[in-house]
């Protein structure tokens, strides 16, 4: 299950945050602070997994944004690297060629798409073209 | 009107947030803003709502507080358009959580929401619900979840599945509830149905038994045949990742024939083939292919045994030790691990592959590495990879050391062939991190050295040829020094040499001179200069010609400003100066320590009953223990009549006494306990003293017979911990007591009268029949009160009979008398009465005490009177 997903800068402002499991305010900043310090040094050779706490965290770079999934131990780390990936390319194809300023302006759209990518930590949508026609009768209902 | 397109404040806002230039101009925007939006909250106003909400979350984004947004959350929940609703539950999601008293406000709203004819509003509610439901409002909420499985738009159908999976992890209770509508969602064909049903039946299988009986029975063949399908369906743009259609639902299919075959034989080989197919035919060249491959494994591994399979599985998992991506490997190494239990042989083939990842620059993949090389030590091959470890402390990260060096002792004390292979290896992982180890790796070091008789010697020798090259690790440096102090005469005449051993050519110069140098090196801390203080007296007395030097060198520590080692260097200099006669029993080597104990109780679970029998089992060394445990008997009478302190800091001071000999003396095992177990046994000790002719022999009994549950282990504590003593004694003014005893040893003999003012004893009353003594006691920490033992002897040839002791007292005094311990006292002194007595001075120090006292009895039936007054009590009481 995944217990958290951080989409962060290189400077490590959090541009989306979304948990699965209840934190306190205060533990959310910590968390969010120590996945940045975790994964914005790693070599862009090293694996895409780090350790954190009890859980795994599974990383990837786009540019100069960080897609960070926190999961269980026993999960499958390839799996969940190839989702980040799908979800990226979900939204690119929504903002057309997405850049980080995209998601600072639009980022109760990026929410939305995830919620419809990701429920109670569970994958809930695999088809990229179900997704995007989904957001497109979301924006009708605007 | 849509606040994102046309009034368009939420992007004016991020902008100005964005073209601040310093963190305090964004917090004076930030104010700005949540000032207008607590003004527009508090008027009310409904058509900026959902624009403020959104700003709000802006900068929650952003760590700011945000709880005055709350209600508004609600409200907007509450409000009947979508695009209110829509920006409500996102807060709701965002500012809250289920732990928050608020949430029972919205659960009545999600239930409307969930009927709600628009089905895009019926999506947020489940959506909402599925992110931060409470077990409450699971419980609430179920029966509407339950029946939106079954709705006709699949977006509703997979949220409401998922949404059920958060149900029952909150409330398991309910699972029942969902397993029919479930095995109905897993024949669907919408992918997004499809993965998450397949979710929820894993999830249901794992918090209910019932549930996985039945979904094993009826499902199992229907999931094989949805697997057989999504493998061999052609190629669909939709789900097409890199080749392979849905990676993500294969997966999930694969991890939930896991949970229905794992345990059950019938299951597991109706998904033999499909395995088998997977295992074989999914293209390995891509990340996705690869995590297929990577479920099927471990499905392979968990199910019942399939020979066949597990030979597959084990090979792809080679494959991918051997791939160049760092992910692979590190996945392989993963699973490895988990392989180990199933086939441990196969695993070994990998060996070396898997140390060289270990050596890898990548953190992760080199702890999972050395994980796994922990696991495949056994005590054929812990040799060759002990060597291989060692030799990458080298070169190895200084973060990874830590996690090495604690690895690499750990096999070497799980496996050691012999103890000459654990000493020399412990002593090149401490030559090469040795500042990486944790305390009780040097410790149980010197455990092991001090078992393993015949090595003192090589082990004194190798230690100080380490030394010289490698002074700047601590640890290994205090085992070097240890062993200096303990076996110093072995490092200078060879003693016990071992063939392939070079002879060294170490003069006692040479060893005094390692612990000068080293115990004046800045770096040196103060448990390694108090080790060196210790090491050094003891040398005193290996190497009498040394001594001169090596006092001088103790003699600069006198001027320490650390207390501990002030007053260590002091009583060392006093020891050497004055006092060679117990010097050499002093300085004797310390008892064996027992292996059992110590690795009983660094697993932190010794019963108390075990480590006792354990204790007195350890060896006595040689022959004078006896001999230094009549020394210290000796310490403690003299203390007993020459410390001027109260009895309650004699009890405190003795136990420091011991304590300075903890390291020098060989004590006997039990004597070390009796200081132990505390004030308590010491203060026993002290009233043993009073009658003065019994104290010397009945010293050591109580020594002796004193057996606590502590080990001699201990003494390790003591050395990571050496201030602690000294804090006591400083406090009680035992500093210049104890200076005093050792001061004077030699010149005063044991002297009771006078001298002691806690305890004597006086002849109260004497006639020609009879006498009375009164042994005199102060009780600790109350000087008013004076505890008196009356002892009756009859001098007389004639048994004196109905005998009543009365006593009297003026009024500043309390007295207080306890029954007598008969009425009839015989003849000749042979026997007598005793009653105990307790006075109240409330003039204490002013007034001495004085007492009244009236005798009767019969002697052969006739009544005796005899009266007295008592006035040779001692002063002061």
């Amino acid at each position: 299950m995944i217990r958290f997903i951080l989409l962060q800068n290189r400077q490590g402002k959090t541009r989306l945050a979304k948990y699965y499991i209840p934190l306190e305010e205060s533990e959310k900043h910590k968390v969010e602070y120590e996945v940045h310090r975790l994964v914005v040094n790693r070599d862009p050779k090293f694996t895409n997994f780090v350790e954190f706490r009890t859980h795994k965290v599974i990383y990837r770079r786009y540019a100069g944004l960080f897609f960070s999934l926190c999961v269980d131990i026993t999960d499958n780390e390839l799996a969940y690297l190839e989702s980040i990936h799908l979800f990226v390319e979900i939204l690119d194809h929504f903002f057309s060629n997405v850049c980080e300023l995209d998601l600072v302006f639009n980022f109760h759209k990026v929410y939305l798409i995830l919620d419809e990518f990701i429920l109670a930590g569970e994958l809930q949508e695999t088809s990229k073209r179900a997704i995007i026609e989904r957001m497109g009768e979301l924006e009708k209902q605007e | 009107m849509n606040p994102f397109s046309s009034g368009t404040r939420l992007r004016d806002m991020i902008r100005a947030i964005r073209a601040c230039k310093t963190a305090a101009e964004e917090r004076g925007v930030v104010r700005k803003e949540c000032a207008a939006i607590r003004a527009s909250i508090s008027e009310n106003d409904p058509d900026y709502r959902h624009r403020n909400l959104a700003k709000l979350m802006f900068i929650h984004m952003l760590g700011y507080p945000t709880h005055f947004g709350q209600m508004e959350c609600l409200k907007l929940i509450a409000s009947p358009g979508f695009p209110e609703k829509r920006i409500g539950y996102l807060g709701l999601m965002l500012l809250l959580d289920e732990r928050q008293e608020v949430l029972m406000l919205v659960t009545n709203s999600i239930k409307q929401d969930l009927n709600h004819t628009n089905q895009y509003i019926v999506g947020l509610a489940l959506c909402a619900l599925g992110n931060i439901c409470s077990a409450e409002m699971a419980r609430d909420l179920a029966p509407e979840v339950e029946r939106l499985l079954q709705f006709r738009d699949p977006n509703i159908r997979k949220k409401a599945a998922l949404c059920s999976i958060r149900i029952i992890k909150k409330v398991p209770d309910l699972a029942e509830n969902f397993v029919n509508p479930v095995a109905a969602l897993l024949k669907e064909k919408h992918h997004g149905v499809l993965i998450t049903g397949v979710q929820l039946c894993a999830d249901l299988c794992k918090v209910s038994t019932e549930a996985l009986e039945y979904f094993r029975k009826k499902c199992t063949d229907g999931l094989v045949k949805v697997l057989k399908d999504v493998a061999n369906s052609p190629y669909a743009p939709e789900y097409d990742i890199s080749g392979i259609s849905d990676p993500f639902l294969h997966i999930r299919l694969l991890k939930v024939l896991r949970v229905l075959g794992q345990g059950d034989a019938d299951a597991s080989d109706s998904m033999n083939d499909i395995l088998a197919q997977v295992a074989t035919k999914t293209e390995s060249n891509k990340n996705a292919g690869n995590a297929i491959l990577y479920e099927c494994v471990e499905t392979i591994m968990n199910i019942e045994d399939n020979g066949g399979l597990r030979v597959l599985a084990i090979n792809i998992l080679g494959r991918f030790l051997s791939n160049r991506d760092n992910n692979i490997r590190y996945v392989a190494l993963n699973m490895l691990m988990r392989a180990i239990a199933v086939d441990s042989k196969a695993v070994q083939r990998h060996r070396a592959t898997i140390l060289e990842c270990v050596k890898d620059s990548d953190p992760s993949i080199r702890k999972r590495a050395l994980d796994l090389v922990y696991l495949l030590v056994n005590e054929t091959n812990v040799k060759p990879l002990t060597k291989e470890l060692t030799e990458h402390l080298e070169v190895s990260d200084p973060e990874f050391k830590g996690d090495l060096t604690a690895k690499i002792c750990s096999i070497v004390e799980k496996f050691s062939p012999e103890k000459i292979w654990y000493i020399d290896q412990m002593l090149k992982v401490l030559s090469e991190a040795g500042n990486y180890v944790k305390d009780e790796v040097w410790h149980a070091l010197i455990v092991v050295i001090t078992n393993a008789s015949d090595l003192h010697g090589y082990a004194v020798r190798s230690l100080y040829r380490a030394v010289q090259k490698a002074r700047d690790q601590e640890t290994l440096f205090r085992v070097a020094v240890w062993c200096i102090g303990e076996y110093g005469e072995m490092l200078v005449n060879n003693f016990g040499r071992l063939d392939m051993e070079e002879p060294a050519t170490v003069t006692e110069l040479d060893a005094v001179d390692v612990l000068e140098t080293s115990i004046k090196i800045h770096s040196c801390d103060l448990t390694s200069q108090a080790m060196c203080l210790i090491a050094l007296l003891k040398l005193s007395s290996r190497f009498p010609s040394c001594s001169q030097r090596i006092n001088n060198i103790i003699g600069q520590y006198k001027g320490s400003f650390v207390l501990e080692l002030q007053q260590r260097a002091i009583e060392f200099n006093s020891i050497i100066e004055r006092h060679q006669n117990m010097r050499s029993s002093l300085a004797e080597r310390m008892p064996v320590l027992d292996e059992a104990t110590f690795s009983g109780r660094r697993a932190g679970s010794v019963p108390a009953a075990v480590s006792t029998s354990q204790g007195v089992s350890v060896n006595l060394p040689n022959g004078s223990a006896k001999l230094s445990t009549a020394h210290v008997a000796d310490l403690l009478d003299l203390s007993l009549d020459d410390a001027p302190a109260p009895s309650s800091s004699g009890g405190e001071f003795l136990q420091d006494l011991l304590g300075v000999n903890l390291m020098p003396v060989s004590l006997q095992p039990d004597a070390n306990q009796a200081q132990k177990s505390g004030s308590d046994v010491l203060l026993d000790l002290l009233s043993i003293g009073t009658p003065p002719a019994q104290s010397s022999p009945s010293t050591p009994q109580v020594l002796s017979s004193n057996t606590d549950n502590r080990s001699p282990l201990d003494i390790l504590d003591r050395l990571s911990t050496p201030s602690a003593p000294s804090a006591q004694v400083s406090s009680t003014g035992g500093n210049s007591s104890m200076l005093d005893l050792l001061n004077g040893l030699p010149s005063s003999p044991p002297t009771s009268e006078g001298n002691g003012p806690a305890h004597s004893s006086v002849t109260a009353f004497e006639s020609s029949s009879l006498r009375l003594t009164f042994n005199i006691s102060k009780q600790p920490g109350n000087p008013q009160m004076t505890l008196i033992d009356g002892s009756f002897t009859n001098k007389s040839r004639d048994v004196f009979t109905n005998f009543i002791f009365q006593a009297a007292v003026p009024k500043f005094l309390q007295l207080q008398l306890d029954p007598a311990s008969g009425n009839t006292l015989p003849a000749n002194g042979n026997g007598s009465i005793t009653q105990k007595l307790r006075i109240t001075n409330s003039q204490h120090g002013k007034k001495a005490l004085v007492m009244r006292i009236r005798i009767s009895y019969k002697v052969n039936n006739k009544d005796v009177l005899e009266e007295g007054q008592v006035s040779n009590f001692p002063r002061d009481l």
